[in-house]
């Protein structure tokens, strides 16, 4: 939640309260740095993209071209996700773009999800960027594999995975590029309905094979 | 007199069908033109004006001479007019209809006397009754009791009769004029840059909120229009997510479109319309955080609709029906409300929904079986568990093609390979399987 409180003239103050969610707390390794633009790839770069809407209260703004060939489930998304939702359906790249860093630039945005169909170039990234810290606004791009920019601050990149002997869903999460801190490999297990999920142990340290016993 | 019945008198009759519409908004407009004659101006039945010229006259020279300059003007215009003076209303509209004139102050009785008695205005059937029994001219009428005649005809009667003498008082009552919300404005000099025509309109959309917030109203739409030396005309429209009235924010929506504009030898007149409005209250100021999150959320969605169009700047709302692809609506932002939440009853659904697409699945599983491995987006899948089936039947009271195959089998099914992919089979017709959605 933000509040703005305006004091005497000239003087405007900006306030950020973070919810139970975490903003920057060092427990949750998959806190964005607010104010920034991010980059997630993988097949599961949409449920990490849900994931960070969970996380991030106020108006979600979801970007995809007209002639994309999905459309995210609004009833099917946890939470207030649904309700929050706006979908843009810019016809070209450029508009696409436009929309992105025009979203960003509104301060009321809580998190802009946007789905680019082209590689992004390091003008487009970093003008993202600029938009982003202007408008103190986070964005995620979802971008198909190796069509990030080099100004993206953070690069996930998404994977389900099967889990053994449990009903529900894990996921292979990994820092692949961070501007300002450590890369990283995560096995989660979110079930995808609630903000809570459990870390399974780093994937490089595991006991077990991954694939299960034939 | 029939239509038939006049072409047999007149062969070479022109006939033409009555538009009433037409014909009301054309004495809107006379009306409107003769509030040079009058303050108080009133559109009276089908095809009469009714005006107050109490104090008026003497600016024209006088009754006659406002009479003569009216007819005059009018049939300039090519319309054929019939016009009465009269210390009252009820005797002015008897006269225009009898003949027209003037009665001077005074001589009220004396002329209606002679007139008949529809001439007050009277319903046809009391007319005619009072015809039937011998009344047949106003005089007779001021002549006899009024209790007597109030009794027998109606109290109606007796009013129209006292409002004809100015017994009874009559003001003209116009009705109100719709507000018109537009601004012009005229250069001494043609202007070219961007800056001058910002200007220039920042200073028309003061006036034109000010129009609107005097009336309650906030604009939805707002036309410039910039007319160049040459005679030719420019126009920039823009569309706002919300009923707005605020100049500070309405002016950054029109950079776009007049960055666009051809300026061509110099722009010398501007001109703002806001062609749709609506009622929009008084506000109190500084209503808070969340008001002004909201205030800034409508400008966002007012510069993305312009941009994008309004249609791809959409928000979901639940919809009420089982078919995945109809649970949820798609409304414009600009005009609808967000809905309070999606309420999730029965099985999970996958948070992205595509159009079905085929997977191959070989060997085909028995019936009621998920199947153990298939071949989708050129990926070969391994199943590592099911969860299902969910049957979705076809709502029979739309023909949606897809749904023709009948009812679908519905497995959530989790790979090996890691996808969890949500798909059905249409056992009714022949049992293909199909992808159409990815769970989180």
């Amino acid at each position: 939640m933000r509040f703005r409180a305006s004091g005497p003239p000239m003087t405007l103050a900006t306030f950020r309260i973070s919810g139970s969610a975490g903003l920057t707390t060092s427990s949750n390794p998959f806190s964005l740095a607010p104010a920034r633009m991010h980059e997630a790839e993988g097949s599961g770069r949409r449920a990490f993209a849900v994931f960070q809407a969970l996380r991030h209260p106020g108006p979600l703004v979801w970007i995809l071209r007209a002639h994309a060939l999905h459309r995210p489930l609004p009833p099917a998304l946890p939470g207030d996700v649904g309700a929050r939702l706006h979908l843009l359906t810019p016809r070209s790249e450029t508009d696409l773009l436009w929309a992105v860093e025009e979203t960003l630039r509104a301060a009321p945005v809580g998190l802009v999800i946007a789905e680019p169909l082209e590689p992004l170039s390091l003008t487009a990234g970093r003008r993202l960027q600029l938009a982003a810290k202007s408008g103190d606004t986070t964005g995620l791009m979802l971008v198909k594999d190796s069509h990030g920019s080099p100004a993206a601050e953070t690069r996930w990149t998404c994977a389900p995975a099967p889990l053994d002997g449990r009903a529900s869903t894990g996921h292979i999460w990994r820092v692949t590029k961070n501007k300002k801190g450590t890369t990283g490999t995560w096995m989660v297990d979110w079930d995808g309905a609630s903000a809570a999920f459990d870390l399974v142990s780093a994937a490089g340290e595991r006991s077990e094979p991954a694939a299960p016993a034939r | 007199m029939g239509l038939a019945n006049a072409r047999a008198l007149c062969p070479d009759l022109v006939t033409r069908p009555a538009d009433p519409e037409h014909e009301t908004r054309a004495l809107a407009g006379l009306c409107r033109w003769a509030g040079r004659y009058a303050p108080l101006v009133a559109v009276d039945g089908a095809d009469g004006l009714m005006a107050d010229v109490t104090g008026v006259a003497h600016l024209f020279g006088g009754e006659e001479e406002l009479r003569a300059d009216l007819h005059a003007r009018l049939e300039q215009a090519g319309l054929e007019a019939q016009s009465a003076l009269a210390g009252t209303g009820g005797a002015a509209w008897a006269l225009a209809r009898h003949g027209g004139g003037i009665i001077p102050k005074g001589g009220l009785s004396a002329h209606l006397g002679s007139l008949p008695v529809a001439a007050l205005r009277l319903d046809p059937a009391t007319a005619a009754s009072l015809t039937r029994v011998g009344l047949a001219r106003i005089a007779d009428l001021l002549a006899l009791p009024r209790a007597a005649l109030a009794h027998r005809f109606g109290p109606a009667l007796v009013r129209r009769l006292d409002q004809a003498l100015g017994v009874e008082p009559e003001p003209v009552s116009p009705a109100p004029e719709t507000p018109h919300f537009g601004v012009r404005m005229t250069l001494p000099e043609p202007i070219g840059r961007q800056e001058d025509v910002m200007t220039g309109l920042a200073r028309l959309l003061d006036r034109l909120c000010a129009m609107l917030a005097l009336h309650h109203s906030g604009a939805r739409r707002l036309r410039l229009e910039l007319r160049r030396v040459d005679r030719g005309t420019a126009g920039v429209e823009i569309g706002l997510a919300r009923p707005m009235r605020d100049p500070s924010r309405i002016a950054p929506l029109f950079r776009r479109g007049v960055d666009e504009v051809d300026a061509g030898f110099g722009i010398d007149a501007l001109r703002l319309t806001a062609p749709v409005v609506e009622p929009l209250a008084p506000e109190q100021l500084g209503g808070g955080p969340m008001a002004e999150s909201g205030d800034a959320l409508a400008d966002l969605m007012s510069s993305l609709g312009n941009r994008l169009g309004f249609d791809r700047v959409l928000r979901p709302l639940p919809a009420d029906s089982r078919i995945p692809e109809r649970s949820f609506l798609l409304a414009p932002a600009a005009r609808s409300e967000p809905a309070a939440g999606f309420a999730q009853p029965g099985p999970p659904r996958p948070i992205v929904i595509f159009a079905p697409e085929p997977a191959e699945v070989s060997p085909p599983p028995g019936p009621g079986r998920p199947p153990a491995r298939f071949r989708w987006r050129r990926m070969n899948l391994t199943t590592h568990r099911a969860t299902g089936p969910e049957r979705i039947a076809p709502e029979w009271w739309i023909d949606d093609p897809a749904w023709r195959t009948g009812i679908r089998d519905y497995w959530r099914i989790e790979t090996r390979e890691g996808p969890r992919l949500w798909l059905f089979t249409t056992p009714q017709s022949g049992g293909a399987w199909h992808v159409q959605g990815e769970f989180a």
